[in-house]
């Protein structure tokens, strides 16, 4: 310890870069270098500010995001047939406009959902720090920025001040070396780690991402385990930027060029953990071990790999576990010990902020081509942006999703939150590459079962929920 | 903001682990760009059949809690998404205190930004908490937090810590932003500093 006193992980030293003055032993001023905002958690801070007579502090430090509430049909139009979605849309757009915020509207060519927008133009970049109205602004972690989600409140802070009082986390890093399976995902390791932390297992820490697996992973693979962390209760992600992160940025709108690209890089050169930093959890896990999952429950900790049976709550010593069990069991409408590939489905999901990037399509078209979707479901595809869409396009993956049976749709959070009209019946059981299962998240008496996109592919395919490994292609 | 210092009514058990932010605000009550009328949205699904019609098993339909000032809850509570329409439709139904043992962090952030207190303690004492609110007769409890304690009917008190500051904000219902503009040029200084140390990092508006 003594020795490692002065050794700062790069969590550390990015509060510490960003710490406008200190406030108390546990709180310092936090600069917020970039803020996004989204239409359905941002109207109420901005008549916030307007009632106290209040101005956006720096306007180009922000960026708006319409991904919410729109629809997601093929054929894109600024027509929201639902009237309170269309206010806040267009509230949204006063708001922006009225504040010189740049906002990437239905429109746009780079509207899309916030956290596959915001790498895609190069707004995120190593060391910095980035505050959203959204709880998945973890995602930024993977190319070595802090971003952390906050309430409405807080974004009224934040445009006022372009600050935040801010408590730092404590420190935990993950660890994942070894090498993943054929089949097994970005999307599976997260499940695998949130399985064994629980819900709750990073509350309080911000955790930074490790080892050789997580180098070999594409940045939006990283993206996939950042994003997800929140679901282990974490309120930041960070990763060592490297060549990889640099690669993906340069050339990016917004991108720094020149000079200020060099010099960039050779900052981003000491964004990385002191060699001695103590981290108050260290967890390791070998990416060898983790198997496609898929979640039981209503909880996303509650997953087995797809070979595996629904637990039997009778099994549970724990009396108030094995009621949490018998709950989610009845919610989902699954037997105690169903075999998971012996369940039905009536939807399947592709997309959102965890699984919605162009590598997510094409895993999920390597395992659809030449193949269809069973007759009774409904397979949807949601871009996690209009710029994947188009990329998708170029490449031909839209011809191979709509030759299988599925809808290929514009862009948005769609059936992620449902909060649009894609909605899920209540009791459809529905294979979602989406990162909550909560009870009613995707409409009320929804069936959620979280997994891959690939995975979802291969559960479209066969109508049950099945192993990619097996259906093959992955 | 609201002011909190002492308040004194029913609290109603939840036990149920990990109650997250969908359920106490389900998405078809987000769509507003006001505050106002989030009250009927408060746990919709569990308050309310297909039909709209109170599901009278349902702790707050129950007549000795339909005016609950606290919830007793299980662990996790409030976890999920960053919606602050969840706290501000618990106040709007009249909770001022939400006692558990662990919150989701962002929730517990949106409570103190608007008078609602979360409050911790440990397991042990939010499941004597949760035996005793489950008989209605014993549910009534005191919250003080100049003191720091939660007072059951009997007298006995449970005592709470709480982050210094955040316990000020919500004695003093203070204007968080007006704080922080107090240090106003500091951020400017910090601003000038900062982006002469990473000129990549300031930013442009479009078209500079």
């Amino acid at each position: 310890m003594s020795a490692g006193a002065a050794a700062l992980t790069l969590y550390d030293k990015i509060v510490a870069a960003h710490t406008v003055r200190r406030i108390d032993e546990a709180h310092v001023l936090l600069y917020i270098d970039r803020h996004i905002l989204n239409e359905y958690t941002s109207p109420q801070a901005f008549s916030g500010l307007a009632t106290a007579g209040r101005r956006v502090r720096r306007p180009a430090a922000n960026f708006g995001v319409v991904d919410h509430v729109n629809p997601t049909l093929p054929a894109r139009t600024a027509y929201i047939a639902d009237s309170q979605a269309a206010r806040q849309v267009e509230y949204f757009g006063e708001n922006c406009r009225a504040e010189g915020i740049e906002m990437f509207g239905l429109l746009d060519a780079r509207q899309g959902i916030e956290h596959v927008v915001v790498p895609e133009q190069g707004i995120a970049l190593p060391g910095m720090v980035i505050a959203c109205g959204d709880s998945h602004t973890t995602t930024y972690g993977a190319l070595g920025a802090l971003g952390f989600g906050i309430g409405t409140s807080d974004v009224e802070h934040v445009l006022a001040t372009q600050c935040i009082v801010y408590r730092p986390l404590r420190n935990m890093r993950i660890r994942i070396d070894g090498e993943l399976a054929p089949g097994v995902s970005a999307k599976d390791l997260i499940m695998a780690i949130i399985r064994r932390i629980g819900v709750a297992g990073a509350t309080g820490y911000a955790v930074e991402f490790a080892g050789e697996a997580v180098q070999r992973l594409d940045v939006a693979g990283r993206m996939t385990l950042c994003n997800m962390i929140v679901e282990a209760g974490a309120r930041g992600a960070v990763m060592a930027p490297d060549e990889a992160v640099a690669a993906f940025l340069q050339g990016r709108p917004h991108a720094p060029r020149g000079a200020n690209w060099l010099a960039a890089q050779a900052d981003w050169q000491g964004l990385r953990s002191d060699d001695d930093a103590w981290f108050e959890q260290d967890l390791q896990l070998d990416a060898a071990d983790v198997a496609p999952l898929v979640t039981w429950g209503t909880s996303p900790d509650q997953s087995v790999p797809i070979t595996a049976m629904a637990p039997d709550p009778r099994e549970e010593p724990n009396p108030e576990r094995r009621r949490a069990m018998e709950q989610a069991l009845a919610y989902m409408g699954i037997a105690a010990g169903a075999p998971m590939q012996s369940l039905r489905i009536d939807r399947a999901f592709i997309g959102s902020c965890t699984n919605g990037r162009l590598e997510d399509l094409r895993a999920a078209a390597q395992v659809l081509a030449g193949r269809k979707v069973a007759p009774h479901v409904r397979a949807m595809i949601v871009p996690g942006s209009s710029q994947v869409r188009r990329d998708a396009e170029r490449e031909g993956l839209h011809q191979i999703f709509t030759d299988a049976g599925f809808e290929w749709r514009q862009s948005g959070c769609s059936m992620c939150l449902a909060m649009n009209d894609d909605v899920l019946g209540p009791g459809e059981r529905c294979a979602s590459s989406t990162n909550r299962n909560f009870e009613g998240r995707q409409g009320r008496g929804g069936r959620t079962h979280l997994m891959s996109p690939a995975m979802v592919a291969a559960a479209a395919v066969a109508g049950y929920l099945a192993d990619v490994r097996s259906v093959g292609g992955a | 903001m609201a002011v909190f210092t002492s308040v004194s009514g029913v609290a109603a058990p939840l036990p149920q682990a990990n109650l997250d932010t969908d359920v106490i605000m389900p998405k078809q009550f987000l769509k507003g760009i006001t505050r106002d009328d989030l009250a009927r949205g408060v746990f919709f699904d569990l308050r309310f059949d297909a039909h709209g019609a109170e599901r009278t098993e349902f702790v707050l339909n129950q007549p000795a809690y339909r005016q609950s000032r606290f919830l007793v809850v299980g662990p996790n509570f409030g976890c999920g998404s960053s919606r602050e329409h969840a706290v501000w439709g618990l106040s709007q139904l009249g909770i001022r205190a939400i006692i558990g043992s662990s919150f989701g962090s962002i929730f517990q952030d949106n409570c103190y930004r608007n008078g609602l207190l979360p409050i911790c303690l440990l397991p042990h004492e939010v499941q004597r908490l949760l035996v005793l609110c489950a008989d209605a007769d014993c549910a009534q409890l005191r919250v003080d937090l100049l003191e720091q304690m939660v007072e059951l009917p009997d007298g006995s008190r449970i005592a709470f810590s709480i982050d210094a500051l955040r316990r000020e904000d919500l004695l003093n219902g203070r204007d968080a932003i007006a704080s922080t503009l107090q240090f106003a040029a500091e951020i400017d200084a910090f601003e000038h500093s900062h982006w002469r140390q990473h000129p990549w990092l300031a930013p442009k508006l479009a078209g500079e």
